[in-house]
């Protein structure tokens, strides 16, 4: 029942997997032909009002064991799934499953979490992944990995509990510049802030802390800790996302449920210290099993994936309560998506469609697209 | 494993006659039967204790009341009870008995164990720790641990 990793390369959303020679660290696969579409300056607001249905459009099979995580690439129309399958080349340099990959943000490198306890950087030659550098300093497994705004950190999180910064340094080098000791437990996710040199990070010790360098001198704190007492959960929190303007956060839990919080980040912008994240409401009765993923779309719907292997997407009511704030409504439930526990759930950058890439236990990707139904 | 073993005389009890079913007025052999509690309970009553020659079934950690399920809602819960409130084995227990569930349920299934409430010093963290995959999917990454599990479950495959 050992693990291994897998590597594939995929041409063409339409084409079949390529043979197991070819190198990469995932299942990339480079599609094209979108359908395009007229942006609809209108749409984003009446989406509850409409009828929206979730379409599959998409099935990526290449797969032999549960895929743990789906990447879209910022800048090209790639996506980075990756697995606890066998693989050729990525033996090479993971010896255990791999359980998250980021792209940074140039779309040039894609970083590699993996239970081996080291982290990866792949740089995208164009026809095959070289790895160009081992980050080894966790002492188990490496759980996730996230890059900051400017590509010039990454951060990296393990079940040793502790979470890592490293610098970007020129030439392939990369240094650890801080090594955040605070969780009890096992950490689920990073992930930087959007806009900010802010790192957020979340665990089976039902928390999320948040860390943050005042003389921007490189010595990260841990400025906050959202918890039960916080209204936090009450359970594993195993993934955080941000909206675009990065004053709002959603979280998703064990506890079945996603919470929304938010901040006057505009008080950090100029200078005024510190801007304390905030509960603004609690999603529950959706999802009856684990929460695994959630993503914050840029036209602002959020995803979440669960082990009830359904998708969910939630929108902002229209409703504005100016006492308790914002509240979110269920748009759609997509049952079954999958035959077995979601476990990562991603908006496409693209602006011109709402695609969403879901990754499972049952070794599938699929694509789906957003679309009102006439 | 021969000195300090966790529970030096363990209760053993005698196993459960093996009832054979019965049931003849089902003659369609294209039908598929709804996965029920004593077919679960087959697949893991002679799961041997890590500790003892002895099958889980025999001391009791398991009886067909530690099996919950639910064919329609492809769900199975399973309450085991070590032996000792103290044991130190119950996550290897715990992971076989998952194990063996992974391998022999169809994928739909989720699949829930837990120990019997009051049973475990440390239950609220043991439970907590069975039933996250990806803790689940690391350990059995660990050879070491792979082994004791697959020593247990060896007789149940008989």
């Amino acid at each position: 029942m050992i693990n291994n990793l897998r590597v594939g390369l995929m041409e063409e959303i339409n084409f079949p997997q390529l043979p197991d020679n070819q190198t990469g660290l995932s299942v990339i696969v480079r599609f094209r032909g979108e359908r395009e579409r007229e942006r609809d300056e209108g749409r984003r607001m009446d989406l509850m009002e409409k009828n929206m249905e979730l379409i599959e459009v998409q099935k990526l099979e290449g797969h032999t064991d549960r895929v743990w995580n789906a990447a879209w690439n910022p800048v090209s129309p790639i996506l980075a799934s990756c697995s606890g399958d066998n693989t050729t080349v990525l033996e090479e340099t993971h010896t255990r499953t791999v359980r998250s990959c980021s792209w940074s943000p140039s779309g040039k490198l894609l970083a590699t979490a993996s239970f081996d306890g080291t982290t990866a950087i792949w740089e995208d030659l164009g026809d095959e992944f070289e790895c160009i550098s081992t980050l080894e300093g966790h002492e188990n497994e490496v759980k996730s990995v996230s890059w900051n705004a400017s590509g010039s950190y990454l951060a990296t999180c393990s079940r040793d509990k502790s979470v890592w910064i490293w610098e970007v340094l020129g030439g392939n080098e990369y240094d650890c510049a801080s090594v955040l000791n605070g969780h009890t437990q096992d950490v689920k996710m990073v992930l930087w802030h959007p806009t900010m040199d802010v790192l957020f990070s979340c665990s089976y010790d039902n928390t999320i802390k948040v860390w943050w360098s005042e003389d921007d001198d490189g010595d990260y704190q841990c400025v906050q800790t959202l918890d039960e007492s916080t209204n936090g959960h009450s359970s594993t929190v195993w993934a955080i996302s941000f909206n675009a303007a990065g004053d709002k956060m959603v979280t998703c839990s064990d506890d079945l449920t996603l919470k929304i919080w938010r901040a006057d980040i505009s008080m950090m912008h100029s200078g005024e210290g510190y801007a304390p994240w905030t509960h603004v409401c609690t999603l529950s009765g959706y999802h009856d099993r684990t929460i695994f993923s959630t993503h914050w779309s840029s036209d602002d719907i959020i995803a979440s994936g669960a082990g009830d292997d359904a998708i969910g997407l939630f929108v902002e009511s229209k409703q504005h309560d100016s006492v308790n704030g914002p509240s979110f409504n269920l748009l759609l439930k997509k049952e079954k998506a999958h035959e077995m526990d979601i476990n990562s759930v991603q908006w496409s950058p693209s602006k011109e469609n709402r695609l969403l890439a879901s990754a499972s236990d049952d070794g599938m990707v699929k694509i789906w697209q957003l679309e009102t139904i006439p | 494993m021969v000195s300090g073993l966790i529970n030096e005389n363990p209760t053993v009890y005698e196993r459960k006659e093996r009832r054979v079913r019965t049931d003849s007025t089902n003659t369609d052999e294209f039908s598929v039967e709804p996965i029920d509690q004593l077919e679960i309970f087959d697949h893991i009553r002679d799961i041997r204790d890590p500790e003892h020659p002895y099958s889980l079934e025999q001391l009791k950690v398991l009886t067909e009341d530690s099996v919950e399920v639910d064919d329609h809602k492809s769900y199975v819960r399973v309450t085991f009870t070590p032996t000792v409130e103290h044991c130190s084995m119950a996550t290897i227990i715990g992971l076989s008995v998952r194990v063996k569930l992974m391998r022999s349920l169809p994928p739909r299934y989720k699949i829930d164990i837990r120990v019997a409430p009051g049973s475990h010093a440390t239950e609220a963290a043991l439970n907590k720790q069975l039933n996250d995959k990806e803790r689940v999917a690391a350990a059995l990454e660990n050879p070491n641990l792979v082994e004791m599990v697959d020593e247990c479950l060896s007789p149940s495959f008989e």
